[in-house]
């Protein structure tokens, strides 16, 4: 059966929510402002198990799901970057140590598979720590993408499969699909704000890849900070968490990420800065994404607020909302992510 | 009897703070079990939009909670004064909760340009609540200056180490006539009551509860904990003896 489908955001979320139920046969037409969005800034980080967080059980539970789904997306969609190199922990005082190993324990209660490192165990896989590092973690399923490739890839995809992307705003149709992140609120009144994040990028002094392969998530005296590493010597440091919704780039967020950084992997300081940029999630009021029908707005569907997890869950929201759009019913998935949520 | 500060009543002695909060709903949750009547937010986190979808201004409103501006990540007078105005601005309010740090590592407070700050957002007509050490003769500076209440630090922000001088916390009480308000350094609930029993008159904290496990359960303990220090800090505690000494005694039992 041919549905007319409009998608609202042309992000990962837009694109592959079009690129999903064109693959099912729909009319799809993915609209945009044509303004920069969230995965612009964004590391790309598909960490599950290092992302998760007391009391955020729902969530969780679905990044692990989307992360299963992305090595055959990825697959799909050609180079997008995709390494599963693994992920890191690392503390750098005592302190930042007790704060980690909390996390990890709780993380471990839940099943997940993240094992405890001494600083030696996280030194022999990545040397170019500082030898100051207490110890850390290892979470082995924890992988990346490139959310700079991605973003062609899945335009690219959805054109093959007959989706139409064009610049403008909504026009009617049989069903619509507000994917627009923070845009999400002003066009369907779910609560989503902008949440400000101001990440770096830096490019290994030599031609070839950076000096290490893991995605390194540390902790050093108190500050958090991530570093990501491209097959192409691109090296992506991030980020602030602000309830700011203006886009500049501060003296202060380039030092506390540059200072944990360096502290975490001493020679990072011999890298060319080479971007900063400030993008802004779109946060809701419990970090979780809203995905699934509108009450009282027949034909209007969101999938929007996925705050920290949009790369991660671009697989599973795209499958769910799929779903979803072509059948009517909502799968038992999405229960805990409804619009409805909000309403009470 | 309530908490009274600069002519203004709370029904709660318990103030919190929203830094280290993992999201919206978990604080809301902290908020509400909390029983709290005071908030206070940084001003450099949050912009004074009040528009904000779904926002931290939007989410206190809800609850019915006031709002105590503050000047966390100031470190000097001139930069916590100029904090303090956008504030009064932004948020409408003459009060302020005064922080002006001395260095990032401890975050505990710098005395000088602490009093310097507060003396002049005195005379500016602010009700300023400063964040101090427990340091009595400081203490004792900033309620002379004319601030509204005094605030020592248990411990460093952050640390949940407790009341780290419980004599000194005793000190400041006896040498102000404002409200004493222990803020900084709890880490469970027993830290709030002690603070409590050793005379405060309230207890301000946030990453206690914020980072906290379960917020709303660590929210609900300190709104009980604080209330426990209060009643029992008013019920005379008993003298500590170094031996035992019966509950019930020997004289004019009846032989059995």
């Amino acid at each position: 059966m041919s549905t007319d489908i409009e998608v609202v955001g042309a992000g990962p979320i837009g694109l592959a929510i079009g690129w999903r139920c064109a693959q099912r046969g729909m009319t799809v037409r993915v609209v945009d402002d044509g303004r920069t969005g969230a995965a612009h800034a964004a590391a790309g980080m598909l960490s599950p198990v290092a992302e998760a967080y007391f009391g955020e059980e729902a969530l969780t539970g679905l990044l692990v799901e989307s992360a299963k789904r992305w090595p055959a997306f990825a697959a799909e969609l050609g180079d997008v970057g995709y390494r599963d190199d693994g992920t890191l922990v690392v503390a750098l005082t005592s302190d930042d140590l007790a704060e980690a190993e909390r996390l990890r324990a709780y993380q471990a209660s839940l099943r997940l598979p993240i094992t405890a490192m001494r600083a030696s165990e996280l030194r022999d896989r990545e040397p170019r720590l500082s030898p100051r590092i207490r110890g850390g973690a290892l979470a082995a399923g924890d992988h990346q993408v490139d959310p700079r490739k991605l973003v062609p890839a899945l335009r690219e995809a959805a054109i093959a499969a007959g989706a139409s992307i064009t610049l403008g705003e909504a026009g009617p149709a049989g069903v619509t699909v507000v994917a627009a992140g923070c845009g999400s609120a002003a066009l369907a009144g779910v609560p989503v704000r902008p949440v400000k994040g101001q990440v770096l990028r830096l490019r290994a002094p030599d031609p070839g890849p950076p000096g290490f392969r893991h995605v390194i998530r540390g902790y050093a005296d108190g500050r958090h900070v991530y570093l990501v590493p491209r097959a192409d010597g691109e090296v992506v440091v991030g980020a602030t968490v602000e309830e700011l919704t203006d886009s500049a780039v501060t003296a202060g967020a380039v030092l506390d990420l540059l200072r944990a950084a360096t502290d975490l992997m001493p020679d990072i300081a011999e890298y060319h800065l080479v971007e900063v940029v400030a993008g802004h999630r779109p946060g809701t009021p419990d970090n979780a994404p809203i995905l699934g029908a509108l009450d009282g707005r027949p034909g209007v569907v969101v999938a929007t607020g996925h705050y920290r997890h949009g790369i991660v869950l671009t697989p599973i929201t795209a499958d769910l909302i799929a779903d979803l759009v072509e059948k009517g019913v909502p799968d038992p998935m999405l229960a805990p992510f409804t619009p409805a949520r909000f309403l009470s | 009897m309530p908490l009274t500060i600069a002519g203004e009543s709370f029904g709660s002695r318990l103030i919190l703070g929203t830094g280290g909060a993992s999201s919206l709903t978990a604080l809301e949750e902290a908020v509400k079990a909390s029983g709290t009547e005071l908030v206070t937010v940084a001003l450099r986190r949050v912009e004074a939009a009040a528009t904000m979808g779904g926002g931290l201004l939007d989410l206190l409103d809800r609850c019915g909670v006031r709002l105590l501006p503050n000047t966390a990540g100031c470190y000097t007078a001139t930069e916590a004064i100029k904090v303090a105005h956008l504030a009064r601005e932004a948020f409408e309010t003459p009060w302020v909760k005064l922080e002006v740090i001395g260095d990032e590592r401890t975050l505990l407070p710098d005395g000088v340009e602490l009093v310097r700050a507060a003396e002049e957002l005195v005379a500016d007509g602010f009700t300023v609540l400063p964040y101090t050490t427990d340091d009595p003769i400081l203490a004792r500076r900033l309620a002379d200056v004319g601030c509204a209440a005094v605030m020592p630090a248990g411990a460093p922000i952050g640390s949940g180490l407790g009341v780290t001088n419980p004599h000194h916390i005793a000190l400041i009480r006896q040498n102000v006539e404002v409200p004493v308000i222990l803020d900084a350094g709890i880490g469970t609930a027993s830290d709030a009551a002690l603070a409590m029993e050793l005379g405060c008159d309230g207890v301000l904290l946030a990453t206690a509860v914020t980072r906290a496990a379960d917020p709303a359960r660590m929210a609900a303990a300190m709104r009980h904990a604080v209330e426990a220090g209060w009643l029992a800090a008013g019920a005379g505690r008993i003298p500590k003896r170094f031996h035992a000494l019966a509950s019930t005694p020997d004289e004019g039992r009846p032989d059995l």
